[in-house]
């Protein structure tokens, strides 16, 4: 099987008129979705896949992008023609999250009811939120029920809430590198990174897109932060150790060793193009979602709707989300009667192994989905 | 959940023949539509056969890459886990039964693993090598460690580091306040009625909590 790339790609926007109500009993008037999609409907109209991003990704899931053909989708190794999940059987769906700022409605987006950009005033959405806005998406374009909903970290959580917001609308649900909710450990990450955004004093409480300004420092250290949490110890003394760039101490304070140097760089690459608002929504979406919380902490009861077929996986050296908490999700799917695969995979590469080329995890994924389109119709 | 109802195709029939020897015995205890854990499933074989012919809701516990991923592809419910430690995520009796096919000798906490399925199941079924086959007493005499079908490995590469015959098996039973409800004891996948303690080539045991 040749694995290639599903080429260039244009994004499409829809435009939804009827208002969307939030968890937080706001509601956001009309809006747009940003979204793309690879591969052919099928005339049973029944192999569509969702794909959800998590952080800081997008609906530019895989190919490259019409206008900037430097920018390859974030899930590329995993999107494609013969790759794990085949775009020749499937029909996959990207889709940009409200409150993000690659195209849908977000806090840069203009709120006709003042003319002027939404920024502070972009009301906190949830992964519930989100996973309803994506079912209008759905409905649009035709697709009564996903032969599966696939995400990684909090993409995965979207793919889960959907097997508990619309159990009947997910055949198959595959979740990577997730957990049921929130540590206080990461939530204490999430809002030291907050904390950095919200004190650059860019940030004019959110409302800095008049003045022309960008919080682009506190965005860097929340980028850093975040960078630290995605890799595992091993693999950071693999790639860095205590290399220093010269070959001594300066006895100063610049980037030194090669780990400062790189997360000097991701922070700096990613305050260009990411917005400020948008990590404080998300990280925010993040801490809030616990789909046990209504049902006092039981997941086996929150889970107890879904009847989704799951495809769960962890690596072993995420301490972000560690392999301990997908198998919180695994047991409540057991004690629920669900069926499961759960897959351990030990890789060094920590929380963002699941973005990585990896053989055994694409052969497990690509198996997975063999069956997936094994069952379909058309 | 309709049990088989809603279950994907295995990739080929599983035709009873083709089971192994102790697959076929453990298979036969197996009720109806029961609820089971397999544990170091392997490939899958037992649990596909279990869910095509009896509707079995089945769950397999294996640690291997290469094994889930054959489990993945007959399209069976697979926990990737380490048995000694990953029985912990399940609760009390969750599963009618509970199967350690020809995994037992490979333990090494043997107690703590029957007393864990005996804690998630209903009822347990184990089958292992019997040690005390006479071909491993000829070998023995002959001043080597028995390499057999069953136990195809030289001393220093085995993993099985608790071999033991079916009496041993018995009186451990017994003093984990387990009440054998089953015995087949099999060679060629027959029942051995002459000298099984000798003659069986394999042990299958069903046993419940007292």
């Amino acid at each position: 099987m040749q694995a290639g790339s599903v080429g260039v790609v244009t994004p499409q926007t829809m435009r939804f008129a009827d208002p969307l109500a939030l968890a937080s009993g706001a509601r956001l008037a009309g809006y747009e979705l940003c979204y793309e999609t690879y591969g052919t409907l099928n005339a049973a109209r029944d192999n569509a896949v969702l794909v959800c991003h998590a952080l800081n990704a997008s609906h530019h899931v895989a190919g490259r992008n019409a206008d900037r053909l430097d920018e390859v989708g974030w899930w590329d190794n995993m999107v494609g023609p013969g790759k794990p999940l085949d775009t020749r059987r499937f029909f996959v769906i990207g889709v940009n999250n409200l409150g993000s700022c690659f195209g849908s409605t977000g806090p840069m987006s203009v709120d006709a009811s003042t003319g002027r950009p939404y920024g502070a005033s972009f009301p906190v959405v949830t992964v519930e939120d989100w996973v309803n806005a994506q079912a209008r998406l759905a409905d649009r374009l035709g697709i009564e029920r996903f032969a599966a909903v696939m995400g990684g970290s909090l993409g995965a959580m979207q793919a889960l809430s959907w097997t508990i917001q619309y159990p009947q609308r997910i055949r198959h649900c595959v979740a990577i590198a997730t957990t049921p909710r929130l540590s206080a450990q990461n939530i204490a990450f999430n809002e030291v990174a907050r904390t950095a955004i919200r004190s650059d004093p860019d940030f004019h409480g959110g409302d800095y897109y008049a003045r022309g300004v960008v919080p682009k420092r506190g965005l860097r250290v929340a980028r850093m932060i975040g960078h630290i949490t995605y890799l595992s110890d091993d693999d950071m003394a693999e790639k860095f150790g205590r290399s220093l760039r010269n070959a001594d101490y300066a006895f100063g304070f610049g980037a030194e060793f090669e780990v400062e140097s790189y997360l000097r760089y991701q922070g700096d690459k990613f305050s260009e193009y990411f917005d400020a608002n948008t990590y404080l929504l998300i990280t925010r979406a993040l801490d809030y979602f616990d789909p046990a919380r209504a049902f006092g902490g039981d997941l086996v009861r929150a889970l107890a709707p879904a009847r989704a077929r799951f495809l769960l996986v962890s690596f072993t050296t995420d301490w972000r989300f560690a392999p301990a908490r997908a198998r919180e999700i695994v047991e409540a799917l057991v004690v629920n009667g669900r069926q499961v695969v759960y897959a351990e995979i030990d890789a060094p590469h920590g929380h963002d192994a699941f973005l990585l080329d990896d053989a055994r995890y694409h052969r497990l994924v690509s198996a997975y989905f063999d069956n997936v389109a094994g069952e379909l119709a058309g | 959940m309709s049990a088989a109802g809603g279950l994907n195709a295995a990739p080929g029939p599983v035709a009873m023949p083709l089971l192994r020897d102790d697959l076929r015995q453990i298979a036969a205890w197996i009720a109806d539509g029961a609820s089971v854990l397999d544990l170091g499933c392997g490939d899958g074989t037992l649990m596909a056969y279990l869910r095509d012919s009896r509707a079995a809701r089945v769950y397999g516990v294996e640690i291997s890459d290469d094994s889930v991923l054959a489990c993945v592809r007959r399209g069976v419910s697979v926990i990737q886990a380490d048995l000694e430690s990953g029985l912990r995520m399940f609760p009390d009796r969750m599963f009618d039964t509970v199967v350690l096919s020809q995994t037992l000798q490979a333990m090494r906490q043997t107690e703590a693993v029957l007393r864990e399925m005996a804690r998630v199941g209903r009822q347990g079924i184990v089958s292992f090598p019997n040690f005390g086959h006479w071909k491993h007493l000829v070998s023995l005499i002959g001043g080597r460690m028995p390499v057999s079908p069953q136990m195809p490995y030289q001393w220093y590469d085995t993993p099985n580091v608790h071999l033991c015959t079916p009496k041993d098996f018995e009186i451990l039973a017994a003093r984990l306040g387990l009440a054998i409800t089953g015995r087949a004891l099999l060679s060629a996948g027959q029942p051995v009625a002459l000298w099984p303690h000798l003659r069986a080539k394999l042990a299958v045991y069903r046993f419940e909590p007292k």
